[in-house]
C-alpha cells in the first residue's frame, strides 16, 4: 500500500457514486430545479466521474500496477467470497475514460437535444426522467467495467441492459414518429428479451467458471485456467462460446444483433451513448478482460472472430439498403462491432480495444449529428403552413433530406469527419484503428481479413451514400428546405468529438503505440505464432503499407462508387434508390434486412405464441379448467360430500343419535311416574332405602 | 341402674313412632314434630351409650343434634308459613307442582 500512497486509486469509487448522487439530486429536487438545473446537475455528475477517471489515469501514470479498492463485502459463503472491489488497471482506466468522457459530452448535448425532444413530442416533465435515466447508465456502466469479479460485472451488465430498455422505451406511448403505438415499447421489451438469451450463455459461463475454477475473482480464474484447460480444455471452449452468446447480446452479434437497429427508438443521445459508443462495447470489454481464457482456446477464438466478420460483412450490407439516418448508423455500429468482437476473438485485444475507443469517438459524434440533423428537420417541419402539419412526416427518412449543407452547415461539416473517420480514410481515427484489426486478421485469420476488408468497403460506401443523401443535391421535403442549424450547447459537444475523431488515431500511432505500451499492464499480447506471408511481414512501425494501401483504395473506391449513384445524379423525391434495378432483389433483401427480423418472428415468435396459445387453450383451459376441474376436482368434491351427506351423516350419525333420543324419551316417560309429588311417598322411598341399606350391611 | 336396653328399645319404638308420622300424616307441621321425635330418639339412644360408657362425647353430640334440630325447625317452620301464605293450606299432598 505503500507504493500508492498520495495517489488517487482510492477515489475510484466515485466514478460510480457521482453519477448516482447526480440522480439522486435530480429525483429529490430536480422538479425545482428546473431543465437547465437538471442539465447542469446530470452533465456534472457525469463529468466529476470523468474527473475521477482522469484522476486514475494520472495514479496509473506513476502506478501501471493499478490497485484493487474494496468498498463493500458481498457475498460470503464457504469458499465463495465476493466483494464489490474496484478495479483499477489500466483496461479498466481507458473504459472508464471513454464512457466518462463521451458521456459527459453527450449529457451536454442532450440538455440541447431533450430540450426540443421533449416539445415536439408535447411531454415537458420527461426532460427530467431523461436524465435520470442517463445518470444511471453511467453508474451501471462503471460498475461493470470496475468490476473485480465476474458477478460484479455481470451487475452492471444486467444494470446497463435495464438502462437501455428504460431509454428505448423513453417514448413508451408512441412509435418513433410521434403517432399513439406501442411501437416503442416494443422495441424496448425486444432488446431486454434478445438481451435476456444472451445473459443466458454469460450466466452458464459464469456457472462453468465457478464450477471448475471456483471463483468468480478474475485473477484466480485467470490463475486456475490454465490448470483446467490442460485436464480439461472442453470446458475452455465452453466457457468461450457461452460467453460469447452473452457478447452476441449485449454486443449486436450475429445471431442476437436484431434489438439494435430497433433501439433506435430511443432518444439520439441513447443512441448515441448507449447504442453505439459505451454499452454495446461491453462485450468487446468482456472478451478484452478475460484474455487469459480466450488465449487458451483456439477454437473459441475462431469461432469469436468468425462470428465477428460474418457479423461485420452482413450488418453492413444491410446498412446500405437503409433510408432511416439512424437505421443506416445503427447496422454501421453493428458492423463495427463486428470488427471489434473478430479482433478481440483472434487475440488482438489492442486493436479492438482501440477500435472501440476511436469507433466512440466518431460514431457518437455520428449519431449526435444525425440527432441535429434530425431536429433541423423537425424545426423546418414546424416552420411549415399549418396543413402539412397532420401528414405522417418521419423527420429521420434521408429520402426526405437533401442539400442540408447549406442549412445546417456545422452539422454537415462534422458529419463528414465522422464519415471520413468511419471510412477509415487516412489521416482520421478510424484509419488507425481499422487497420490495426485488419492487419492483425490477415495474420491469424485470413478468411477473417478477406470478410472485414469487403466490410470496410461497404462502410465507405453507405457512409458515401448517406452523405450525398443527406447534405447533397436538392431538398425533397419542405422541411429540409426549411432547416435550422442546431443550438451551441448541441454544436460544441459535436466540434469537440470531431476533434477526437480527427486526433484519436493518435493514441496508438505505427511506431508509438502508445495504447499499446499502456495496455500492456493489463492485458498480455502474445505475439502470433505461425507462417505469415512474406507481404505482411512489411512493417512500417507496426503499420503494413500494403494492407493500409488496401483497404484505403477499397474506401475511396466505395466512396467514389457511391458519388456516381448518389452524388452525380442527386435522388428526386419519390425517385427509387438507384441500386434497386441493377441489384433487383439483392436490394430488396438489403432494404428489408435480409428478412431476418421475419424469419425470426416466424422461427420463433409465432411458434412461441403457438405454444403459449397451445398451453393456454389446450392445456390450461381445456384440460385444467375444463376437464381437471369440473371433472376431476368439482365432481370428485360433489360425489364425496354426497357420500359423506347421504349414507354416512343421514344413515349412521343421525340414526344413532335419534335411537338415543329416544331411548332417553322412552326410559324418562317410564321414570317419570316416580316423581308423583307425594312428599310421603318420598319419605317412604327414602326410610326404604335406608333400610335397605341398613339391612345391606347388617347382613352382608 | 336400669339396663341400657330399656333406653334402646324406647327409643326404637320413639323412632318407629316418629318415621311412621312422617310418612302417615298429612299436616307439615305434624310431621316436623315428628321428625323431632326422631331426632329425639337417636339423642336418647346417645345419650343412654354415654352414660353406660362414662364418657362424654354422646352428650356433646347430643347438643350438636338440638342445635341442628332447633336451626332445621327455623328453616322449616319459615318455609310452612311461606307455603301456608300462597295456599291457604298446610298440607303436604297439596304440594305437587313438581311431579313428572
Amino acid at each position: 500500500m505503500e507504493t500508492t500512497s498520495g495517489l488517487f486509486f482510492f477515489l475510484a469509487p466515485w466514478i460510480v457514486f457521482a453519477p448516482l448522487v447526480g440522480l439522486l439530486i435530480n429525483l429529490a429536487i430536480g422538479q425545482r430545479l428546473g431543465e437547465k438545473g437538471i442539465g447542469a446537475v446530470a452533465a456534472s455528475a457525469s463529468g466529476f466521474a470523468f474527473v475521477t477517471a482522469l484522476l486514475q489515469l494520472y495514479s496509473l501514470s506513476v502506478h501501471p500496477e493499478g490497485a484493487l479498492v474494496k468498498v463493500a463485502e458481498w457475498i460470503h459463503i464457504g469458499n465463495l467470497a465476493l466483494d464489490w472491489t474496484f478495479r483499477v488497471d489500466t483496461l479498466s482506466v481507458t473504459m472508464m475514460l471513454v464512457v466518462s468522457g463521451v458521456g459527459t459530452l453527450i449529457h451536454i448535448y442532450a440538455i440541447g437535444y431533450m430540450h426540443e425532444d421533449v416539445r415536439f413530442k408535447h411531454d415537458v416533465p420527461r426532460y427530467r426522467r431523461f436524465f435520470v435515466f442517463l445518470n444511471l447508465f453511467i453508474a451501471a456502466m462503471m460498475i461493470l467495467i470496475s468490476g473485480d469479479s465476474y458477478m460484479m460485472l455481470f451487475v452492471g451488465w444486467e444494470g446497463v441492459g435495464l438502462c437501455s430498455f428504460l431509454l428505448i422505451g423513453f417514448w413508451y406511448d408512441m412509435d418513433t414518429l410521434g403517432r399513439p403505438s406501442w411501437a416503442n415499447s416494443n422495441a424496448a421489451k425486444k432488446a431486454f428479451i434478445t438481451n435476456r438469451v444472451g445473459d443466458f450463455g454469460f450466466l452458464i459461463a459464469g456457472f462453468l467458471m465457478f464450477w471448475y475454477m471456483g471463483s468468480f475473482q478474475f485473477d484466480a480464474v485467470f490463475a486456475a485456467a490454465p490448470e483446467v484447460a490442460h485436464a480439461e480444455p472442453w470446458v475452455i471452449t465452453a466457457i468461450t462460446i457461452f460467453m460469447l452468446v452473452g457478447v452476441a447480446g449485449k454486443s449486436a452479434q450475429i445471431p442476437l444483433y436484431i434489438w439494435l437497429p430497433d433501439a433506435m427508438a430511443g432518444p439520439t443521445p441513447v443512441s448515441a451513448l448507449i447504442h453505439a459508443a459505451t454499452m454495446v462495447t461491453a462485450g468487446v470489454y468482456l472478451v478484452t478482460r478475460s484474455w487469459p481464457i480466450y488465449g487458451l482456446t483456439h477454437d473459441g477464438q475462431y469461432i469469436v472472430s468468425t462470428i465477428g466478420a460474418v457479423t461485420a460483412l452482413f450488418a453492413a450490407t444491410i446498412a446500405v439498403g437503409q433510408y432511416d439516418i439512424k437505421k443506416v448508423l445503427a447496422y454501421s455500429t453493428i458492423s463495427q462491432l463486428g470488427f471489434m468482437v473478430a479482433a478481440v476473438g483472434m487475440g488482438a485485444f489492442v486493436a479492438g480495444m482501440f477500435h472501440l475507443i476511436t469507433h466512440a469517438f466518431f460514431k457518437a459524434l455520428l449519431f449526435l449529428s444525425a440527432g441535429s440533423v434530425i431536429l433541423g428537420m423537425e424545426r423546418g417541419h414546424h416552420h411549415l403552413p399549418h396543413g402539412d402539419h397532420h401528414e405522417v412526416f418521419d423527420p429521420g427518412d434521408m429520402r426526405n433530406m437533401g442539400g442540408m449543407r447549406k442549412t445546417m452547415p456545422v452539422t454537415f461539416w462534422v458529419y463528414m469527419i465522422g464519415t471520413l473517420a468511419l471510412a477509415g480514410i487516412f489521416p482520421f481515427a478510424g484509419f488507425w484503428s481499422k487497420d490495426e484489426i485488419l492487419l492483425d486478421a490477415a495474420k491469424v485469420f485470413p478468411h477473417v481479413y478477406i470478410m472485414l476488408a469487403i466490410a470496410a468497403f461497404f462502410t465507405a460506401f453507405y457512409m458515401g451514400r448517406q452523405i450525398w443523401m443527406v447534405f447533397f443535391g436538392e431538398a425533397r421535403h419542405a422541411a429540409a428546405e426549411h432547416a435550422e442549424e442546431s443550438p451551441q450547447v448541441m454544436t460544441i459537444p459535436l466540434m469537440v468529438l470531431a476533434a477526437l475523431s480527427i486526433l484519436g488515431g493518435a493514441l496508438n500511432l505505427p511506431g508509438v503505440h502508445t495504447l499499446t505500451h499502456w495496455l500492456e499492464h493489463s492485458v498480455h499480447l502474445a505475439e502470433h505464432e505461425g507462417e505469415v506471408a512474406a507481404w505482411l511481414q512489411v512493417s512500417w512501425g507496426g503499420l503494413n503499407p500494403i494492407v493500409a494501401l488496401i483497404s484505403t483504395v477499397a474506401a475511396l473506391l466505395a466512396i467514389y462508387l457511391s458519388w456516381l449513384l448518389y452524388g452525380r445524379n442527386p435522388l428526386k423525391a419519390g425517385q427509387p434508390d438507384p441500386l434497386k434495378k441493377p441489384l433487383g432483389p439483392i436490394f430488396t433483401g438489403m432494404e428489408n434486412k435480409w428478412f431476418i427480423d421475419e424469419a425470426y418472428w416466424f422461427v420463433f415468435v409465432d411458434r412461441y405464441v403457438d405454444l403459449a396459445n397451445f398451453l393456454a387453450q389446450k392445456v390450461d383451459w381445456d384440460f385444467w379448467h375444463e376437464w381437471f376441474h369440473n371433472s376431476v376436482i368439482a365432481r370428485g368434491f360433489v360425489g364425496l360430500t354426497r357420500f359423506l351427506a347421504d349414507p354416512v351423516d343421514l344413515g349412521v350419525v343421525d340414526r344413532v343419535s335419534y335411537w338415543l333420543s329416544d331411548l332417553v324419551k322412552a326410559s324418562s316417560e317410564s321414570l317419570r311416574k316416580l316423581q308423583n309429588g307425594f312428599v310421603r311417598s318420598y319419605a317412604l322411598s327414602v326410610l326404604l332405602g335406608v333400610v335397605a341399606i341398613l339391612g345391606y350391611l347388617l347382613f352382608k | 341402674m336400669v339396663s341400657v336396653n330399656y333406653y334402646l328399645a324406647l327409643s326404637a319404638i320413639l323412632f318407629t313412632i316418629g318415621a311412621l308420622g312422617v310418612l302417615i300424616r298429612r299436616n307439615a307441621l305434624v310431621i316436623f314434630m315428628s321428625v323431632e321425635l326422631m331426632l329425639n330418639a337417636a339423642n336418647l339412644v346417645f345419650v343412654a351409650f354415654a352414660r353406660e360408657y362414662g364418657v362424654f362425647s354422646g352428650q356433646i353430640f347430643v347438643f350438636f343434634v338440638m342445635t341442628v334440630a332447633a336451626a332445621e325447625v327455623a328453616v322449616g317452620l319459615a318455609l310452612i308459613v311461606t307455603i301456608f301464605r300462597s295456599k291457604q293450606s298446610i298440607d303436604v299432598d297439596e304440594m305437587n307442582s313438581l311431579k313428572g
